[in-house]
C-alpha cells in the first residue's frame, strides 16, 4: 500500500512539474515575456524593471529554477488590468463557481447513476431504451446550443427564468441545468454498460446460485463491483470542479472562473491565466490522487497492480 | 426479469439499435456524406459571397426568397455563411484528428518499441495531457499567441493524442508478444518495417474507432472556442462562430442560430452513431 501510494503521488507531483514547465515554455516561445506581459506599450524603466525583478537577463536555466520559485511561494505575478496579485483575483472567483458546479454534479451523480443502473437492471424494456436515447442526446449536443436553447425557450419565450446574472438562486437555475445534462447523459451511460458488464460475470452467477435474494445480489455483489469504474469517471467531474464551464459561464455572464479565463485571454492577461492554468491543473491532479486513492480502498486488487506498474 | 439480466453481455449500446433500426446507421452515414459534399464543393454551393452585404435585406427571418436561412445583421445570407462555416468546421476537424492520429500513434509505437525511459516520458506526457483540461490548455495557448487558422488547427492537432499512443502502446507491445511480430523480426525486419507494414494494420481498426469517437469531440472543442470568440476568427467563419455571432440576436432572430446548431448536433450525433457501429463489428478487443 505504501509503495502505492507513494508511486502516485510522484505521479502526481511530476504532472503538476509538467504543467508548470508547459507555462514556462510557452511563455518563453511567445516572445520577450517582459513585451508580452507589459503590453508593447509599456515605458522603458518599467520594461528594464520587469527583466530584473524576473531576472530575464540570467541564462534560461537559472530564470527557469527562479520562476520555479516563485511559484512554490504562491508569488504568480499581479494582473495587467488592476494591478491586483493574480491569485487573489483567482480565488476570488471560486465560490461563483463552486456554486454552479457543486449543485450540477449532485444532479449528475443523482440522475445518472440511478438511471444508467435502472437500464441496466431492465435491459430491452422502454425505459431502457429512454436512458439510451437521453444520454445519446444528452452527451452529443454541445453545452452553448443547449444553453442558449433554453434561454430561449424558458427566458425569451416563457419568461420564467431570467437569462444571464448571479443575483438571486433563481438565476442559477439554468446554468446548472445546461451543465448537468451532458453529465447525465455520460454517467448513466457509462454506470449502464459498467453494470452490465458485472452482471455477466461468474461470480454473479455465483451469489444467484447460492439462492441471495436478487436485492442482495444487486446491492451487495453487482453494485459494490460496478462503483469502481463509476468512481473514477466521478473523480475526473469532481476535479474539473473549479475549471467549471468556460462556455456555460460565458452564456449565463456568471462571474465564475470561466468567465475569467475567457476575460483574461481576450485582454492577455497572462499573469492571470498562468495561475488560472496552474490552480486548475493542481486541483486537477490532487482530485485524481484521490480518486486513485479511493480505488485502491475499493478493489484491493488494483493496489498491487498499480504499485507493479 | 433475473433471467433476462444474466444473458451474457452484447456488444455497444448502439449495437441493438443496429438490429433494431440499421436505418438509423444508413441516415447517419448519409449526412456525414452530405456533409462532406458540401464542405468540397462549398465554392459552388453557396449563394452569395460570405461577404456580401445586402443592408435593405437585414435580419430577413428564414424561408424569404433568395435567402432561405435569412439574412444576419448586416444583411449576409445565412446559407453561404453555413456553407462556408461546415466546410471550415470539417477542414478544422479532419486535419487535426489526422494529426492527433499521427502524433499519438508514432509516440505509442516508439514508447512500444524502445520502452524504458522513452516509454516513462510518453506517459508522464499523456499523464500531463489528460489531468489539463484540453479547453483550458488551449486557452492559455490562444492567450500567448493569438489566435490564427494555422495554430488553431496544430492546437486542435494535440486533441486526444494521448488516447491514441496508450492504445497504440498496449496493442503494440500485446502484438510483438505474438508469433507473427517476432517472426517477421527473426526474418531480419527492420523496426519501422515490422511497425508499418505488420503491426499497424493489425491495430489500425481500434484506432479507427478512437478517431471516429474524437472527431465529433474535436468538432464541439473547435465550436466552443470559435464560440467564445477565440478559435476561428473573422471575417472566416465556422459554425461554432455562428452560433456565438446569433447569440447577440437570440430574441430578434433565433435562426442565425438554430440552423448552425442543428448542423453540429445532427453532425456529432451521426458521428457517434457511425463511429459505435463501427466499433461493434471492427473492434476485436471489445467484443
Amino acid at each position: 500500500m505504501l509503495n502505492f501510494l507513494l508511486s502516485r503521488l510522484a505521479r502526481a507531483f511530476l504532472t503538476i512539474m509538467l504543467v508548470m514547465t508547459f507555462a514556462f515554455v510557452v511563455l518563453r516561445l511567445s516572445g520577450d515575456p517582459a513585451m508580452v506581459m507589459l503590453g508593447p506599450d509599456a515605458p522603458k524603466d518599467a520594461v528594464d524593471a520587469f527583466r530584473a525583478r524576473w531576472g530575464l537577463n540570467d541564462p534560461i536555466w537559472q530564470q527557469y529554477l527562479a520562476y520555479l520559485t516563485q511559484i512554490l511561494t504562491f508569488d504568480f505575478g499581479v494582473s495587467m488590468r488592476d494591478q491586483s496579485p493574480a491569485i487573489d483575483l483567482v480565488l476570488e472567483r471560486i465560490p461563483a463557481t463552486l456554486a454552479l458546479t457543486i449543485p450540477a454534479l449532485i444532479l449528475k451523480v443523482g440522475i445518472g447513476i440511478p438511471a444508467g443502473v435502472y437500464a441496466a437492471l431492465h435491459r430491452e424494456s422502454i425505459a431502457d431504451r429512454g436512458v439510451i436515447m437521453m444520454s445519446i442526446f444528452g452527451f452529443t449536443i454541445p453545452s452553448f446550443v443547449l444553453g442558449l436553447v433554453l434561454v430561449l425557450i424558458f427566458a425569451v419565450t416563457l419568461d420564467w427564468l431570467p437569462s444571464g446574472g448571479q443575483d438571486t438562486w433563481r438565476h442559477a437555475i439554468l446554468p446548472i441545468a445546461t451543465m448537468s445534462v451532458g453529465g447525465i447523459g455520460i454517467l448513466a451511460r457509462f454506470s449502464r454498460s459498467a453494470m452490465i458488464e458485472v452482471l455477466g460475470q461468474p461470480y454473479i452467477r455465483t451469489a444467484m446460485a447460492k439462492g441471495l435474494p436478487w436485492r442482495d445480489v444487486v446491492w451487495k455483489h453487482a453494485l459494490r463491483n460496478a462503483a469502481v469504474p463509476i468512481v473514477t469517471l466521478v473523480g475526473f467531474m469532481v476535479g474539473a470542479l473549479i475549471a467549471g464551464a468556460v462556455v456555460v459561464e460565458s452564456i449565463f455572464s456568471w462571474p465564475g472562473v470561466g468567465r475569467l479565463i475567457v476575460v483574461s485571454v481576450s485582454n492577455r492577461d497572462l499573469a492571470v491565466v498562468q495561475c488560472l492554468l496552474l490552480v486548475i491543473a493542481s486541483s486537477m491532479v490532487i482530485a485524481n490522487l484521490f480518486v486513485d486513492l479511493a480505488y485502491g480502498l475499493l478493489d484491493p486488487r488494483l493496489r498491487h497492480k498499480s504499485a507493479a506498474h | 426479469m433475473t433471467d433476462a439480466t444474466l444473458t451474457a453481455p452484447r456488444p455497444g449500446i448502439i449495437t441493438r439499435m443496429r438490429l433494431k433500426m440499421p436505418f438509423l446507421v444508413v441516415l447517419s452515414s448519409g449526412w456525414i456524406i452530405a456533409m462532406v459534399l458540401v464542405a468540397i464543393f462549398a465554392d459552388l454551393l453557396r449563394p452569395y459571397e460570405i461577404t456580401q452585404m445586402n443592408l435593405s435585406a437585414r435580419l430577413v427571418p428564414m424561408g424569404t426568397p433568395g435567402h432561405l436561412l435569412g439574412t444576419d445583421e448586416l444583411g449576409r445570407d445565412m446559407l453561404s455563411r453555413l456553407i462556408q462555416s461546415i466546410r471550415v468546421s470539417l477542414v478544422i476537424a479532419f486535419g487535426a484528428t489526422i494529426l492527433s492520429a499521427l502524433f499519438g500513434t508514432t509516440l505509442g509505437f516508439l514508447a512500444a518499441q524502445f520502452r524504458g525511459w522513452v516509454e516513462h516520458v510518453v506517459m508522464a506526457l499523456a499523464d500531463f495531457q489528460a489531468a489539463l483540461p484540453f479547453m483550458i490548455m488551449s486557452l492559455a495557448v490562444l492567450a500567448f499567441f493569438g489566435s490564427s487558422m494555422v495554430l488553431l488547427v496544430c492546437l486542435m492537432g494535440f486533441y486526444g493524442w494521448e488516447r491514441y499512443a496508450r492504445i497504440a502502446r498496449g496493442l503494440a507491445i500485446s502484438a510483438s508478444a505474438q508469433g507473427y511480430a517476432a517472426a517477421v523480426v527473426q526474418l531480419g525486419a527492420k523496426p519501422s518495417r515490422v511497425y508499418l507494414r505488420h503491426i499497424l494494420p493489425n491495430v489500425a481498426s481500434t484506432l479507427i474507432v478512437s478517431m471516429t469517437l474524437t472527431f465529433p469531440e474535436i468538432i464541439l472543442m473547435e465550436s466552443g472556442l470559435s464560440f467564445l470568440g477565440l478559435g476561428v476568427q473573422p471575417p472566416q467563419t465556422s459554425l461554432g462562430n455562428l452560433v456565438g455571432f446569433g447569440r447577440e440576436y437570440l430574441t430578434r432572430a433565433p435562426w442565425i442560430m438554430l440552423a448552425p446548431s442543428v448542423v453540429i448536433v445532427l453532425t456529432t450525433l451521426s458521428i457517434s452513431l457511425l463511429g459505435d457501429w463501427l466499433r461493434d463489428r471492427l473492434d476485436p478487443t471489445i467484443r
